[in-house]
Order: structure tokens, then C-alpha cells, then sequence
């Protein structure tokens, strides 16, 4: 009831800013969402809130969802700068105090976990096998929520990986895995199963100690914050939570 | 006569006002938002020397490949009439017009460890260029190489031709006449070409992070830098930006009598 009354309400509170498509007044717009959702969310969602945004369509007509998936950094600064975004999915919670202090929630938790070619030619095993001097290495950048994870996964496992190179999101990680171009990446498990066609993935018990909670959360100054708070209720739903564990995503 | 010229119409000075404010403004205020205080702090630390090295290195070299590769392809272009030769150009010209990124997957696929030409110098050499160095001054070359190119090749056409025939009258070879005649000729065009294209390389971004990846002090150059930078510590990316901005201003001063100049 609170949440239908925040959907009637929202409307109104932003026709001052004059954000809705449709005149608050038409009988259409009365307690249904309206207009463009804009989501920014992490590289590591792309699968997920792609799927996510189409049954949120399918579910509130003439509300179309936008995405912006990027490295959780990079969103984060895009913001900071101003970026009109409604909704911000970091894939760790450093990134999200960039930008909202307040407000986020989590709902998903993700592992790393190691990326090979298929059939894994090199027989990747260990956390320690990536860091032999054979073995063409991919990471995130440090400054990217998977960089971090790797970072932490290496320390709990006292190596020193040597990487050829830090990619600035996730799935430019993995593309590189996918193109043969590195031997191995550490990128989230969520990740390989979604490109489990083209590799394959290793666990390693460091994993564990190094997962990142992914905070959600509807902006401040959201253009359509009505619309926002409605695609995170969905994203907290039984169906989106459904969407995201089905993905190989951790319940909070 | 002055005051004819006087009056200049209103219609075209706003909106050539508001170009060249447009065009000047991001740069005032790169160097306002810059932070003074803290800039020698910024400018010493190891990742921004490293990244400057770097970038020198890689445009220099790109640029040296520009020109041992570039000036004889300007020179068939403008000056044989062999079979082909249009499409040629038209295909010179590509690179300038394509997005760098995609450039830069173009290189992944042919010189890439699993590339069309990439695989065999991985297999027979175990050799790939992605993630190194060399990587970058290929990247580099293939996006600068039709800025020297495109500058040689107008050098050429508006040179007379007439003096390549005389050396030619006199008993010259081909090759001596372009090592002996065209070659001084065309040397300000070469100059002015192969600065854009030093320039150019320098600034390089897509085809670089796309093709070569990102590691400090192998790939990581000026561009790429500056965007990773921005995402952690903007103040960094402002001073790195900062450096290449003096950088590109540098190179259009070391111009102006040579190319701006001559026409002015």
C-alpha cells in the first residue's frame, strides 16, 4: 500500500520539475510509471538487467528501460559528473559511497572465479597456475569492483599475479579470454556462465573470501524517480531475484 | 574602403563568437579546474612518467614507420599511373574516418594471437603483439599513417614534376631523381606530415586500449591514462590531460611558420 501510495504520489512531486512525458493530470499516468527509466548498472549485470528490463516492459506498458552497462567506476564518475541516470547497480559498495551515501540496498552477491578457453588447454587448476609466467593473465583494473576482487582473492592466496593487462569493465576482461588472446582472467562466476559457450570456469577456494556485495539504489536527482524506485522494487522482487540467482548470483 | 570593412554583418559574428567559444572554453577550463597546488605532486609521481615515456616512445616509433612506409606510398599515389591506384587512395582514407576502437578490434582480428596473420606469428614465432609495446606503435601507425600520407601526397601534387623529368633528361634513375629532386621538395610537406602524425599517434586511444590492452609501462599510454585516472583521481586525469594539452600546443607553434604560416 505504501509503495502504491509513493507511485501516486511521485507523479505529482515531479511535475514541478516538469521530468514526465505525460501530463500528471491524464487518467493514464494515475498510479502507473511513466516515460524512460535510465539504469546505469555494472558490466557484470548486462545479462541479467537486460532480461530483467524486458519483463519490467512486459509488465508496465509504455515504460521503456535504458541501459548503460560499464565498469562500476566508470558509472560512478558519469554520475558524479551529472549523467541523468535513475538507477545506479554498482558491483561493489565503494563505488556506490561515490555517489549515494544513504539508501542502497543489496541484492545480489557475486564470487570471482577463473576464466579459460574451453576445455581449459593449459589445465588452470589454482589461483597460483595463473600467476606462472606461461600463462597470459587478463584482470580488471584496480579501480574497477572486480579489479578489487582480484586484488583481495590474490592477497588471502599470498601471490603476486602478473597480468598482460587491466581492463576497464568486466566483460572487456572476459572478451579477451574469449578471443584467445589471454590464457586466463579473473572475472565474476556469473560471467562465465553467461559465455559458457566460448569458456570454461575454474573455482578456486580463495574465491570465497574475496565475494562483493552489489548495491542497488534510485538517485537523488533521478529524472524519473518514480520510474527508478519502481525498477528496484522489481529488481528486489521474487521474479527479478529469480532472474539473478537462475544467473548464478548469491541472495544477500 | 575601412569603412566598408567595418561593417562586419551580425549574423556572422555571433555564431563565430559562440564557435570559438565553444572551441576555447574546455580548455580554459582544464587549466582553472587544474589543481596548481598539488601539480608538481601529480607530475612526479612514477605512473605519470612512465605513461609520458611511453607515449613518446610509441608515437616517435609509429611515426618513423609512417614515414619509411608512408612517403613511398604518397609517392605512387601522386606520381604512377598504375592500375588500382584510385581505389588505393580511397582505401588510404579509410582509417582516417573509422572510429580508432574499431581500428582497434580490426588489428585484434588479423594480428590478434587467433588473427587471420596473428596465428602463424604466434604459432611459428611464438610472437602476438597484443599486450606489448609493439602493440601500441601498430595501433598507432595504422590509425596516423593516412595523416602523413593524405599532407605527403598533396606536397606532391602541388610540387612541378617538370624537375623530376628534367633530372630524368639528364640521365637520372627513377630512384635518384625522388632521392635527389622530389624528395627536397617535398621536405616542408614531410615535416608538416609527419608532425599531424606524431601528434595524432600521441593522442591515440581506441585503437590503443582495444588492440594492445592496458598495463602501466608497457601499454599504458597518455590517453589511457587520463581515462582511468578520471574513474579514481580526477585531479590526476586533469594533470595528465594538462601535460598533452602543452604537448599539442607545442607541436602547433613548431607549425605555424611551416604550415599555418604558409598560407596565412
Amino acid at each position: 500500500m505504501r509503495k502504491l501510495a509513493a507511485l501516486l504520489l511521485a507523479p505529482i512531486v515531479l511535475a514541478g520539475c516538469g521530468a514526465p512525458e505525460q501530463p500528471p493530470s491524464s487518467p493514464a499516468a494515475a498510479g502507473s510509471v511513466t516515460g524512460a527509466v535510465t539504469v546505469f548498472a555494472a558490466a557484470s549485470l548486462t545479462e541479467t538487467f537486460t532480461q530483467i528490463g524486458k519483463d519490467f516492459e512486459a509488465g508496465h506498458p509504455g515504460v521503456r528501460v535504458r541501459f548503460n552497462f560499464g565498469g562500476s567506476s566508470a558509472l560512478a564518475q558519469q554520475i558524479s559528473q551529472g549523467a541523468p541516470a535513475d538507477v545506479f547497480a554498482s558491483a561493489s559498495p565503494a563505488n556506490m559511497k561515490q555517489v549515494a551515501d544513504t539508501g542502497a540496498v543489496t541484492f545480489v552477491r557475486n564470487k570471482p572465479q577463473i576464466a579459460v578457453g574451453k576445455g581449459n588447454p593449459l589445465k588452470i587448476a589454482t589461483l597460483a597456475d595463473v600467476t606462472k609466467p606461461e600463462v597470459k593473465l587478463a584482470l580488471c583494473a584496480q579501480q574497477v569492483p572486480c579489479g578489487a576482487a582480484a586484488t583481495k582473492a590474490f592477497e588471502v592466496a599470498k601471490l603476486t599475479p602478473k597480468p598482460v593487462t587491466l581492463e576497464q569493465d568486466v566483460k572487456a576482461t572476459l572478451t579477451k579470454v574469449k578471443l584467445g588472446e589471454v590464457d586466463a582472467a579473473l572475472v565474476y562466476r556469473t560471467d562465465v556462465s553467461a559465455a559458457a559457450d566460448d569458456i570454461d570456469g575454474v573455482d578456486f577456494p580463495e574465491a570465497i573470501q574475496a565475494v562483493n556485495d552489489y548495491p542497488i539504489v534510485t538517485l537523488t536527482n533521478a529524472p524519473n524517480a518514480a520510474g527508478g524506485k519502481a525498477f528496484v522494487d522489481y529488481v528486489l522482487s521474487e521474479k527479478g531475484r529469480q532472474v539473478l540467482t537462475t544467473a548464478g548470483f548469491d541472495a544477500p | 574602403m575601412r569603412a566598408v570593412r567595418a561593417r562586419v554583418p551580425v549574423a556572422l559574428v555571433i555564431p563565430a563568437l559562440i564557435g570559438l567559444a565553444f572551441l576555447v572554453l574546455p580548455l580554459i577550463g582544464l587549466v582553472i579546474r587544474a589543481p596548481w597546488a598539488t601539480l608538481v605532486d601529480h607530475l612526479s609521481t612514477a605512473e605519470v612518467g612512465e605513461a609520458l615515456r611511453l607515449s613518446l616512445i610509441c608515437a616517435t616509433s609509429a611515426t618513423a614507420i609512417c614515414l619509411v612506409l608512408g612517403v613511398p606510398l604518397a609517392w605512387m599515389l601522386a606520381r604512377t599511373e598504375i592500375p588500382g591506384r584510385r581505389i588505393a587512395r580511397a582505401f588510404v582514407t579509410v582509417p582516417l574516418v573509422l572510429p580508432p576502437v574499431v581500428g582497434g578490434v580490426a588489428l585484434l582480428l588479423v594480428f590478434g594471437r587467433r588473427g587471420v596473420i596473428g596465428q602463424y606469428l604466434d604459432s611459428w614465432f611464438g610472437f602476438s603483439l597484443p599486450f606489448t609495446t609493439t602493440g601500441v606503435i601498430v595501433a598507432e601507425a595504422f590509425v596516423a599513417m593516412p595523416f602523413l600520407v593524405i599532407a605527403v601526397e598533396g606536397a606532391l601534387r602541388g610540387a612541378d614534376p617538370r624537375f623530376e623529368e628534367a633530372a630524368a633528361t639528364l640521365g637520372a634513375s627513377r630512384w635518384m631523381a625522388f632521392r635527389r629532386v622530389t624528395l627536397p621538395t617535398v621536405a616542408p610537406g614531410i615535416a608538416a606530415g609527419a608532425v599531424l602524425c606524431w601528434a595524432r599517434a600521441l593522442g591515440e586511444f581506441g585503437a590503443t586500449i582495444t588492440f594492445a590492452g592496458n598495463f602501466p609501462g608497457t601499454t599504458q599510454t597518455m590517453p589511457l591514462a587520463v581515462y582511468l585516472a578520471l574513474e579514481q583521481d580526477p585531479d590526476s586525469a586533469t594533470v595528465l590531460s594538462l601535460v598533452l594539452l602543452v604537448v599539442s600546443v607545442a607541436i602547433l607553434v613548431s607549425l605555424r611558420d611551416r604550415w599555418i604560416g604558409a598560407r596565412a
